[in-house]
């Protein structure tokens, strides 16, 4: 029973990670820079855990901006996927400078509350 | 004073204060306050008005049936006495420590001459030495031709007490230029200092031909700006009329009597003297008999006060009457008054005024009209007990000796009872080596009290009644104080139905007691006793007051009343139950006597009674809440420390770098990443234009992200908006013409 469940957890990581090759570059790169922010922000997490949150505002600008710029990058994702047709009409140019726009206002609100 | 008949009224702790126990009532602590407010200087130490103490006592009255009534009684005593001491050894010391050189030199030449005027009138010695830098800087002021008037006139004055070595020539000099100035001066002032300068050259060198040919001229120029009531202009385009400006003007007048080569002519004198007589007519006085002079009109630029102002009349004043001859008729009232008006502001504060009142003081004592004789009592508090005798003495203004004279006590009253007077006519010896008037012992009707005692100088030699100022009659307060005698003192605890006594205990109130009584609320506390005068006769004090102090600290006050021969107060417990506040236990006695001339006033702890009083019924008012501790209510509040909040604990450095180098770690994963997946730039744009506006907007890009860092750093919200604000329109731009070459060839790629 407990081979078989190692076995078919196998299995389908390995139908997982082929299925994922065939994604194009552009969405992988994205995808780095996500599991990236999110990592980052994970981070910032476990030292709040172990030191403390003294200057807490700039620890919220920290993780915030890393989850922010996550999300942005999910939202910049699902506009250039081709598979999805909603975004269809969108050119991938547009939804980057929309991406841009977006960090840069985020941002400049962060860097106001890193005291 | 009290009203003796308030009979079972309660001072309530809580509202009641008594600031008029003994101690501040006692001769030696009467306040003596200036009311020459308009005088620059206050002096408390010597002055006329002795204010006794106001009181102001609030009190709660209460009813045997509850409903209290506030009564307000503000008792105030004030009584104007005058004494005046003539200039002494304080005086002497106050100079020395007024007029300190600084460097050598008292700063300008008046303050120079200033303090040598006051030096040499006081007769000090000792002065401080500063010939040699003030000869100096009056031999440059005589010697320059540019220096001012003012400045010369102080000059001569200085010198006329240093006797620099200034040689003829420039005496000659100035002179020369002081007449040219006098022939052309409109303005008082210029008369004043020309002239006053002259005369002190007379003074000075008498080789120097200072006469005036013409001075029945200038004497006229002068009188020109004189007024109708006395006073003088300034100038004659100046309609504003100043007293001080007078006795500048009589002194500019005495100096040009004086400088005449030939007589001046008698009218203008004695028009001169009737101008006097109208300028006095103006003088003020106050109502302890001084008078003096005040500039009428308040103008802020020029304004004397009154001190320079009488200063500068007397001044005036005396240099005239001594240059003239004949009478003028100036009542020596009025000249004593002067004398007491400078001899009132005690020792001034400022160098100023301190010569002022010296330098007057001066003149007045030489003046040709009258000398003005003061008469001061060394002490005006006399013991009976003590036998003190009562002195007088009579000096001239700066404290010299008298002509030969008799003071006579012509009369002597109790204060606030102008008519019957205890002593008529008495003459006092004189000891003539202390030059000391005075009375053996005081006659036998005067017994303890504040007196009234009128003075009258009678001089011995009749010329020398033109010659002195004696003021007629003067009154000096005098207290009389001796030791009271206290006996039949008793306390006693009666039946209230029958008025037996159940205890009775005597008291010595000379002494310590420690009675301790007890009773309860049908009883009552009977204390007596009685007072005499070392005369024998019955004193009443200001203030007899009996205090019950139960053990919650919760008091009360009564009134001690006095049934002609004895004092005596009967509380009868029934009826101050409720005012008691039903507090049974232990209630501690204090008896507190005192009066002004009550030598040996007390505040004593007579014992304690134990009272047992009937328990409370419901709607019994509480106890007043404890009195707050004046001294607490008004004192300095308790000092407010402030907390800082302690910084917060900082982790170690180490660790939070470690976490700096961990944050990194993901970025270093996404590069290596992005090397796997196996990223390139290939999309980059080849042509020069497009690969132009690639390299600004990454640049833009990276330019913002800058300007963040620096708002983080060091700008400020405003500063970064606006600069984001070009840099967001340079990005937008370029960033659209980048974007859209991007689309546009993705576009064609798919096409094709």
């Amino acid at each position: 029973m407990v081979k078989s469940t190692s076995k078919d957890a196998h299995a389908l990581f390995h139908s997982l990670r082929s299925a994922y090759a065939a994604t194009p570059t552009n969405l992988k790169i994205i995808d780095l820079y996500v599991v990236f922010s999110v990592f980052t922000a994970l981070i910032q997490v476990v030292y709040m855990a172990i030191v403390g949150s003294f200057p807490f505002n700039s620890f919220l600008s920290g993780v915030l901006s890393c989850i922010g710029t996550a999300v942005l990058a999910v939202c910049l994702r699902i506009q250039v996927n081709k598979e999805n047709k909603e975004f269809k009409d969108l050119p991938p140019e547009r939804a980057f400078a929309d991406f841009v726009l977006c960090n840069l206002v985020l941002h400049l609100v962060i860097m106001n509350f890193l005291g | 004073m009290l009203a003796t008949n308030l009979y079972g009224m309660s001072f309530s702790h809580g509202i009641f204060s008594l600031p008029l126990l003994f101690g501040t009532f006692g001769p030696t602590g009467i306040s003596q306050s200036s009311h020459r407010h308009d005088t620059t200087q206050h002096n408390t130490t010597q002055t006329q008005h002795s204010r006794i103490v106001s009181t102001l006592i609030t009190f709660r009255m209460a009813r045997n049936l509850g409903g209290f009534l506030v009564l307000f009684l503000a008792i105030s005593i004030c009584e104007a006495a005058s004494i005046f001491q003539p200039i002494s050894d304080s005086h002497r010391s106050a100079a020395l420590e007024l007029f300190s050189p600084t460097d050598g030199s008292f700063g300008s030449l008046e303050e120079t001459y200033e303090a040598l005027r006051t030096f040499e009138i006081l007769g000090i010695k000792k002065r401080p030495d500063i010939s040699a830098a003030s000869c100096q800087s009056v031999s440059e002021t005589l010697g320059s031709s540019t220096s001012s008037l003012k400045d010369v006139f102080h000059a001569l004055k200085v010198n006329s007490i240093l006797k620099c070595k200034v040689n003829d020539e420039t005496f000659q000099g100035v002179a020369k230029r002081l007449k040219a100035v006098l022939n052309d001066a409109s303005s008082l002032l210029d008369f004043y200092y020309s002239i006053g300068s002259l005369v002190l050259i007379k003074d000075q060198n008498s080789g120097v031909d200072v006469l005036l040919h013409d001075a029945d001229g200038v004497f006229r120029s002068i009188k020109a700006l004189s007024q109708s009531d006395g006073r003088w202009r300034y100038s004659s385009n100046n309609p504003e009329s100043s007293t001080y400006a007078a006795g500048l003007a009589l002194e500019a007048l005495a100096g040009t009597v004086s400088l005449a080569s030939s007589e001046i002519d008698q009218s203008l004198i004695v028009t001169l003297k009737n101008d006097i007589v109208k300028l006095f007519d103006s003088i003020e006085n106050y109502d302890d008999g001084s008078f003096y002079f005040d500039e009428k009109l308040v103008d802020a630029r020029e304004h004397q006060g009154p001190l320079s102002t009488t200063s500068s009349v007397v001044r005036g004043f005396t240099a005239f009457a001594s240059v003239t001859s004949g009478s003028i008729n100036v009542p020596g009232d009025k000249i004593l008054g002067l004398a007491k008006f400078f001899l009132g502001i005690g020792i001034p504060g400022n160098s100023k005024d301190f010569f002022n009142q010296i330098d007057s003081l001066a003149c007045l004592e030489s003046n040709r009209v009258s000398v003005p004789l003061i008469l001061s009592l060394p002490a005006t508090v006399l013991s009976l007990t003590k036998k003190d005798q009562l002195k007088v003495k009579v000096n001239t203004v700066l404290g010299s000796s008298a002509p030969p004279l008799t003071v006579k006590l012509v009369q002597a009253f109790i204060s606030g009872t102008k008519d019957s007077s205890v002593i008529e006519s008495l003459e006092l010896k004189f000891d003539p080596e202390t030059a000391v008037h005075f009375l053996d012992v005081l006659p036998k009707s005067v017994d303890v009290g504040n007196y009234k005692f009128v003075f009258e100088i009678v001089l011995h030699d009749s010329e020398d009644k033109s010659v002195y100022a004696t003021g007629g009659q003067t009154q000096v307060p005098v207290f009389v104080t001796g030791l009271i005698k206290i006996d039949n003192a008793e306390i006693a605890v009666l039946d209230s139905d029958h008025g037996s006594v159940e205890t009775q205990k005597q008291l010595d109130l000379a002494g310590e007691n420690a009675v301790s009584l007890s009773a309860n609320h049908l009883q009552k506390l009977r204390l007596s006793f009685r007072l005499a005068t070392p005369r024998g006769n019955i004193f009443k004090p200001h203030q007899a007051f009996l205090k019950l102090r139960h053990e919650t600290k919760v008091e009360h006050i009564f009134v001690v009343g006095n049934s002609g021969k004895q004092f005596e107060i009967i509380l009868d417990f029934l009826g101050l139950v409720e005012k008691f506040f039903y507090l049974s236990g232990r209630y501690d006695i204090e008896l507190t006597v005192g009066d002004a001339v009550m030598e040996n006033s007390f505040l004593r702890a007579v014992g304690h009674v134990e009272l047992d009083l009937p328990e409370a019924p419901e709607k019994a008012p509480r106890p007043p809440p404890l009195a707050v501790d004046p001294s607490s209510r008004y004192g300095p509040k308790a000092e407010i420390t402030h907390i800082f909040r302690s910084p917060e604990k900082r982790p170690p450095q180490e660790l939070s770098l470690a976490f700096l180098g961990l944050t990194l770690l993901p970025l270093v994963g996404f590069l290596i990443g992005l090397l796997r997946i196996g990223v390139n730039l290939k999309n980059f744009p080849t042509s020069a234009v497009p690969a132009t506006f690639a390299l600004l907007f990454h640049l833009g890009i990276a330019a913002v992200l800058l300007l963040y860092v620096l708002f983080w750093l060091k700008l400020d919200l405003f500063i970064t908006l606006k600069t984001l604000c070009f840099l967001g329109t340079f990005l937008m731009f370029v960033g659209h013409r980048i974007l859209s070459h991007l689309a546009s060839t993705s576009a064609k790629l798919k096409s094709a």
